[in-house]
C-alpha cells in the first residue's frame, strides 16, 4: 500500500477542501481500527477483572449450587464431551466431503446443488437447527433430551464449515504434486490418501480447531436437544455409559457450559447469579482464545514440521 | 483439475473409465458424504414445515388469523398473530444493520487500504476473536454492563432506555461487525490494484480514489456482506433474547422493549405443549425464520454471480 503515500506529491494541484476530507477520513478509518482494538481489550479486561474471587478450581470443577456460589464443573465436562461427541462425527464426515469437493466434484449440476446445500445448512439459524434436532432427535427417535442428541444437531451446523475448511485446505495443494504422483503410476486414490491428504494437514488441522471454537460457545441449538438440566456429582469411575448417572453416557440430558450462562439469567435461581453468568461468561471466553491461538499455533508447528520433512 | 482429470486418465490406462469409476469405492464414499448435506437440507426443510403448518392442518386456525397484530395465546379472544415478532425481527435487524454497515465498510477500508503490515497483523485477529465470541457471551455483556449504562446514563435525555429495541440492535450490530468487515475486506482486496494507481495518477486524494472507485467497484461484495450480516443477526436467538425486554406488541419506539421471531421461540417452546397451538404456532415462527434464510442463500448467490462476471 505505497502507492497513497507516493500520490500525497500530486496534492498541490488539489483544493483545500478535497485534502481536507482526505485528511479527515483517513483519521476516522484509523479511529475505527484503535476502536475495534480498545472494545476486544476492554471486553477481556472486564472478564479478567470479573472473574476475579469467582474463577477458581472449586468453581471450574464443583458442583452448581443454590445457595452458596458454586461450580460449572458438569457443565464444562458436558460442553468438552458433546464438543468430541460431535467431532467424532463431523470431522470424518467433513474432510470427506471436503475431499469430494476439492478431488473429485466436476462443474455440473450435482456438484452446484451440493455447493448450494452446503451454503444453505451455514445459513440456517442456530435456534432453528435447535428445532429440528427436537423433533428428529428427541421426539423422533424417544430419546428425550440426551448428548447425543445435542451433538448431532452441533454436528448439522458444524458439517458444512468442516466440508468447506477441508476443501479449501485440499485445494491448496499444489497441482504439480498430484500429477507427479499419477505419473508415478498411483491411483487417483492412492494420490490423494498418500500425497495430497498429508500435505493438507495443518489447514484441516486448523479447521478442525476453529470449528470446534464455534461449536463450543454454542447455546440456542442445544435448548431443545440437550436440554436445560443435567446430572451433577458425577462419578467417573462409572464408565456404563447406558447409566444416566455416568458421566460417559450420551443417553442423559447434557447441559452446557453456554446453555448454563443463559439459564442463569433467565431462571436466575441463585443469589449468586451475577459472579456465576461472569465467571462461566470468562471461562468460556478463555476457552475460545485458546481454540483461536491454538489452531494458529498448531498451524503454524504442523506446516513447519511437514514441509521441513 | 483438468489437469490432473487427464493424468487420472493416463494411469488408468488398462481400464475403461466408465467401468473403473463404477468400482472406484473411495469416490463413491466420498460422494456419500458429500451428497448427505443435500439429504439434511430436505430433511430439515421437510420436517420445519411440516411441523410448521400443524397449526392450520391440526389445530385448524386458518392461515389468515396468524396475519394479525394481537398476540394473545393464553387470555380470550385467543390470537396468534405473528406480525408483531416478524415486524420485531425486521426492526432489530435493520437498525443493527444500519449502525453496522457503515462502521464495518470503514474497517474494511482502514484493513486494505490505510493501515501499514503492523495495524493490519493487530487488527485482524482481533477481528477473527470477535468472530469466535459466543453469542451467550454478548448476551451477557448486554445483559450486564450495556442495559444498565443505557438505563443510568441517558436518562437525563428525557427518555428511559434499559431493555429495549435500541439495546438489541446494539448488540446485534457488534456481533455482525466481524462478519461485514472480512466479506467487505475481501471484496475491497479484490479490486484490481492498476484502478488505484490508476486514479491516483490522475492526482486524486486516497479518498477520492475510495469514494469513486474502490466502493463502485467492490459494490456486489459489499452487499453480499450486508446480506450475510442481516441474515445472522435475524438468526440470532440468545443474545437478543437477553436485552429487547421481549414485549410481544408491535415495535414502536427504539427506546421500548419488544420481541423477536427467535426470542419467542426460545422462550416459550420449554413452556408449551407439543402439539398444542400455543406450541404449534412457535413452529410457524421457525418456518418463517427458515424461509428467511433460504431467501437470503439464494439473494447472495444472485449477487455472487453477478458481481463474478463483472
Amino acid at each position: 500500500m505505497s502507492a497513497p503515500s507516493q500520490a500525497r506529491g500530486a496534492l498541490r494541484g488539489t483544493s483545500g477542501r478535497t485534502i481536507v476530507a482526505d485528511r479527515a477520513a483517513t483519521v476516522v478509518l484509523w479511529a475505527l481500527g484503535g476502536f475495534v482494538l480498545l472494545l476486544l481489550g476492554a471486553i477481556i479486561l472486564h472478564f479478567v477483572i470479573a472473574s476475579i474471587g469467582v474463577v477458581s478450581p472449586s468453581f471450574i470443577f464443583g458442583d452448581p449450587s443454590d445457595t452458596e456460589l458454586g461450580g460449572v464443573g458438569p457443565l464444562l465436562w458436558n460442553s468438552v464431551y458433546m464438543l468430541v461427541l460431535a467431532m467424532l462425527i463431523a470431522v470424518p464426515l467433513g474432510i470427506l466431503a471436503g475431499i469430494y469437493m476439492s478431488e473429485y466434484a466436476g462443474d455440473n449440476r450435482v456438484t452446484d446443488t451440493i455447493r448450494f446445500a452446503e451454503e444453505a445448512i451455514s445459513s440456517v439459524p442456530s435456534i432453528v437447527v435447535g428445532l429440528f434436532g427436537l423433533i428428529a432427535f428427541v421426539n423422533l427417535t424417544h430419546w428425550g433430551f440426551t448428548a447425543l442428541g445435542g451433538a448431532l444437531a452441533l454436528t448439522l451446523f458444524n458439517l458444512p464449515l468442516m466440508a468447506r475448511l477441508s476443501e479449501q485446505a485440499l485445494r491448496a495443494v499444489p497441482a504439480d504434486e498430484r500429477s507427479a504422483s499419477l505419473a508415478l503410476g498411483a491411483t487417483k486414490w492412492q494420490t490423494i490418501r498418500h500425497v495430497v491428504l498429508p500435505l493438507a494437514i495443518p489447514g484441516i488441522v486448523t479447521g478442525i480447531i476453529l470449528t470446534a471454537g464455534r461449536v463450543f460457545g454454542e447455546a440456542a441449538a442445544l435448548l431443545f436437544t440437550a436440554g436445560l438440566s443435567t446430572p451433577t456429582g458425577y462419578n467417573f469411575g462409572n464408565l456404563n455409559i447406558f447409566d444416566p448417572k455416568s458421566p460417559w453416557s450420551p443417553f442423559r440430558p447434557a447441559t452446557t457450559l453456554s446453555v448454563y450462562i443463559w439459564k442463569t439469567n433467565s431462571e436466575g435461581l441463585s443469589q449468586f447469579a451475577a459472579q456465576i453468568g461472569d465467571g462461566a461468561s470468562a471461562l468460556l471466553l478463555g476457552s475460545v482464545l485458546i481454540f483461536n491461538l491454538g489452531a494458529r499455533f498448531l498451524g503454524r508447528i504442523l506446516t513447519r514440521r511437514l514441509t521441513a520433512a | 483439475m483438468a489437469v490432473v482429470g487427464e493424468a487420472a486418465g493416463l494411469a488408468g490406462l488398462h481400464v475403461r473409465p466408465a467401468l473403473r469409476d463404477r468400482l472406484d469405492l473411495p469416490r463413491r464414499v466420498v460422494f456419500l458424504a458429500a451428497a448427505s448435506m443435500v439429504a439434511i437440507v430436505f430433511v430439515l426443510l421437510g420436517f420445519i414445515a411440516w411441523q410448521g403448518v400443524q397449526l392450520f392442518v391440526q389445530n385448524g386456525y386458518p392461515i389468515g388469523s396468524v396475519i394479525s397484530t394481537t398476540w394473545s395465546p393464553q387470555d380470550a379472544p385467543i390470537s396468534f398473530g405473528v406480525l408483531p415478532f416478524v415486524a420485531g425481527t425486521i426492526g432489530v435487524t435493520g437498525v443493527a444493520v444500519l449502525i453496522s454497515a457503515p462502521l464495518s465498510i470503514g474497517l474494511a477500508l482502514f484493513l486494505s487500504e490505510v493501515a501499514p503490515r503492523w495495524a493490519r497483523a493487530v487488527v485482524q485477529p482481533a477481528l477473527e476473536i470477535f468472530v469466535g465470541i459466543p453469542s451467550v457471551v454478548w448476551g451477557w455483556l448486554g445483559l450486564t454492563i450495556l442495559v444498565p449504562f443505557l438505563r443510568t446514563n441517558l436518562n437525563g435525555l428525557g427518555f428511559t432506555l434499559g431493555f429495549s429495541w435500541f439495546a438489541g440492535s446494539l448488540v446485534l450490530s457488534i456481533m455482525i461487525l466481524p462478519t461485514i468487515t472480512t466479506i467487505t475486506y475481501d471484496a475491497f482486496r479484490a479490486v484490481p490494484q492498476d484502478l488505484r494507481t490508476g486514479s491516483l495518477a490522475l492526482g486524486t486524494t486516497r479518498w477520492q480514489t475510495i469514494r469513486h472507485i474502490l466502493l463502485p467497484a467492490a459494490r456486489a461484495g459489499t452487499l453480499t456482506a450486508i446480506v450475510l450480516g442481516l441474515t445472522r443477526a435475524a438468526g440470532e436467538a440468545l443474545a437478543v433474547q437477553m436485552v429487547i425486554g421481549n414485549r410481544p406488541t408491535m415495535p414502536t419506539s427504539l427506546t421500548q422493549p419488544m420481541t423477536t421471531l427467535t426470542s419467542q421461540i426460545t422462550l416459550d417452546m420449554g413452556n408449551t405443549v407439543f402439539g398444542a397451538p400455543d406450541n404449534n404456532v412457535l413452529w410457524t415462527m421457525g418456518l418463517i425464520l427458515l424461509a428467511i434464510s433460504m431467501i437470503a442463500v439464494l439473494l447472495i448467490r444472485k449477487l455472487n454471480r453477478s458481481g463474478g462476471r463483472r
